[in-house]
């Protein structure tokens, strides 16, 4: 074995950079087929397209490291993204910033509700945000009557944004870059950050090196919700209406790709780059299928196809070293198979 | 072999054996414990529920009215009933709905091909079985979270389901699912009901009254304690997802008689509503507790709630609403009750 041969695999050990290799793999592959697919175009679109499943997946991922899960992401979305929609429609006079500014806080509010139960009433997490994500839903129907708000009824420049360019770039690819960017530094080198994942390393040694483990939930699912909020407006800007069922079962897509990025959901590990490498190979998928001339109809077969293998490959991966699974599972692989 | 006298309750005064201590099976009944149990104030709601609605709905009442509202749960009861066990033994299962869709799309194919109406529901229960088994493989086989797992082939059972459907439907099933589906017994009790009441039957005297139901318990409160007293947990989780599987078919056999067609969007979202049911059942999200009775309780209640609703003219996602805050209260009014926390 020579050194240059270990250090490759040393790299290849890295879930993400493995991850980027095959992104970057597939994107090629298509290519080869479809040479359409790697123009700059093309690609600018796909990177366009990935922005808001970047974005979610990333604060989901700070969700999912301190052993928690949030379903109502895309409830959420619908909401703030109807409440949005609804105050710029009503009033086309206010500046995109206060509209802007609205969602967020929307969204931000909404996910304190999911925080505060989650952290201060101590309540499962898995059932409090399925509860709230029915709620939420069900409010975008009584806000909007079950109406549509379509995109002659909202001002134009609060539907040009997302799409408009700064330096040739999209808005959307310059907010998640930001975003993925802030993630990156609250992630790795913030008080905040740090105690997510002592949080979700081992609860109880959390708190007894004196992490206020409540507080720290309750903004952990506070984010989760602004960033909702965020890429509600983004979301009915960007495709022009709002109704109802935007983004309906988005929260699965969001969680796949943070499954695919290697977090466990056992909690206590996982890292910006590889929510945002899964967002961008399930964002590769979705948009080489209908080049490649693949029925649509596969797509979310492919999908369910794709998590359970990278499930599988990250379970080998771990199999010494992974810990406890969510409030639903207690047994990790290594003491079941010394129990059998 | 007096061993269990050395630990015992204790009950020295009239018991004529030799022995001073008798040790009871179970608490003394007491009223108080009674009242307290999450059963019992889901059987008072229920009954609250089911007054209320009488008084300010006209035709509440109506025997025929109230049968039929009981074809808007049936289908999903049917799949709460072993997902309860599921989630009592720590699992979960989130794709059932997915199963629903396959297995509906599997019987839609056999028809196509000549199968006859009976065979149908061997089909129907087959695909779901295999399901079933795919989740419990990878869940027990490599240990991972069912959670995950499910998440996964959600997407690949529904996935697969609309390949095979793409843009079209199969419709034109035979009498006989019709039947089942859309039928009464003595012209006004739903076959689906009795169906639903039969199962539900089964699975409480297997959850309350057989040892394979105390090993359920056993695992779901300490899955490794399980393992080392001697239950083959793996293979008792495998089952269950197998069982989970089947009841899906159960009741994708059921839903497509009724509605009498197979669309894509068949059965979208149950799964949450399904969980919901459980939850609100008392069954626990930690495992190891939670009753068939409690579950439904949840569904009825649940059932003449959305019955009110409709008759009231309110457009059922109001009812997603009124679920949703009931579950959350349900889980926070306990905690909320006990109290400030006590950091452990």
């Amino acid at each position: 074995m020579s050194q240059a041969n270990q250090g490759i695999k040393a790299i290849f050990k890295q879930r993400e950079a493995l991850l980027a290799v095959l992104v970057v793999v597939m994107i090629g592959l298509v290519g080869l087929r479809a040479p359409v697919f790697v123009s700059p175009t093309s690609l600018a679109n796909l990177l366009t397209d990935s922005t808001l499943l970047v974005m979610l997946a990333l604060t989901q991922m700070f969700v999912i490291v301190t052993r928690g899960i949030d379903l109502s992401v895309a409830s959420n979305l619908a909401l703030s993204g109807m409440m949005a929609a609804l105050l710029a429609s009503k009033h086309p006079e206010l500046p995109l910033a206060v509209v802007l500014l609205v969602a967020v806080a929307i969204g931000l509010l909404l996910g304190l509700i999911n925080g505060w139960m989650i952290g201060y009433l101590e309540l499962p997490p898995i059932v409090v945000t399925l509860g709230t994500m029915s709620v939420y839903r069900g409010l975008v129907f009584v806000l909007s009557g079950g109406a549509w708000v379509s995109s002659h009824q909202m001002p134009a420049d609060f539907v040009a944004f997302p799409l408009g360019r700064l330096l040739g770039i999209t808005h959307l690819v310059w907010i998640a870059a930001i975003v993925i960017a802030l993630m990156w530094y609250l992630a790795r080198y913030t008080r905040f950050g740090r105690d997510l994942y002592a949080i979700g390393n081992e609860p109880a040694s959390a708190r007894y090196v004196g992490i206020d483990s409540a507080r720290r939930l309750f903004w952990t699912y506070g984010l989760s919700g602004a960033m909702a909020g965020l890429c509600g407006y983004l979301w009915v800007a960007r495709y022009a209406v709002a109704y109802t069922e935007i983004a309906y079962g988005f929260e699965f897509t969001v969680i796949a790709a943070c499954v695919i990025g290697g977090i466990s959901i056992a909690g206590g590990s996982g890292t910006v780059a590889g929510a945002v490498l899964g967002s961008l190979f399930l964002a590769v998928i979705n948009n080489a299928l209908p080049i490649m001339k693949v029925s649509p109809f596969w797509q979310s077969a492919l999908t369910g196809i794709i998590i359970l293998t990278a499930v599988l490959i990250n379970a080998r991966g771990n199999s010494k070293g992974s810990r406890q699974i969510l409030p639903l599972h207690l047994v990790n692989p290594s003491s079941s198979r010394s129990a059998a | 072999m007096n061993s269990s006298t050395a630990t015992a309750a204790i009950d020295s005064t009239g018991s004529a054996k030799t022995s001073r201590y008798t040790i009871v099976d179970r608490p003394a009944f007491k009223l108080k414990s009674l009242l307290g149990r999450w059963e019992t104030l889901l059987a008072l709601l229920f009954v609250v529920v089911f007054i209320i609605n009488s008084i300010v709905l006209p035709n509440f009442l109506d025997l025929y009215n109230l049968a039929d509202g009981t074809f808007n749960f049936s289908e999903k009861a049917l799949i709460a009933l072993p997902m309860a066990l599921l989630i009592i033994c720590r699992e979960i299962d989130i794709s059932v709905a997915g199963i629903l869709a396959l297995c509906s799309v599997a019987m839609g194919l056999a028809h196509a091909h000549g199968m006859p109406p009976h065979g149908l529901v061997v089909v129907a229960l087959a695909t779901g079985t295999v399901c079933g088994w795919l989740n419990g493989f990878l869940v027990t086989r490599f240990a991972l979270p069912s959670i995950v797992v499910t998440i996964g082939t959600v997407s690949l059972f529904r996935g697969l389901a609309s390949v095979v459907l793409g843009d079209q439907a199969f419709t034109g099933y035979p009498k006989l699912m019709v039947d089942w589906g859309q039928g009464y017994f003595f012209g006004i009790i739903p076959r689906e009901f009795v169906v639903l009441l039969v199962f539900a039957g089964v699975f409480a005297v297997i959850l309350h009254t057989t040892t394979w139901g105390r090993r359920i318990y056993a695992i779901g409160n300490n899955p490794v304690a399980a393992r080392f007293s001697g239950i083959s947990v793996d293979r008792y989780r495998l089952v269950l997802f197998m069982i989970t599987g089947a009841m899906a078919g159960l009741a994708a056999f059921l839903l497509t008689g009724r509605i009498g067609s197979t669309r894509p969007n068949i059965a979208m979202g149950w799964e949450l509503e399904i969980i919901t049911m459980v939850i609100l059942g008392g069954v626990s999200i930690a495992g190891g507790a939670g009753t068939i009775g409690g579950v439904m309780l949840a569904v009825m209640t649940l059932g003449i709630v959305t019955y009110g609703l409709a008759l009231a003219n309110i457009p059922g996602i109001i009812m997603t609403i009124v679920v949703g805050i009931l579950l959350l209260i349900t889980i926070a009014l306990p905690r909320l009750m006990r109290g400030k926390k006590t950091a452990k």
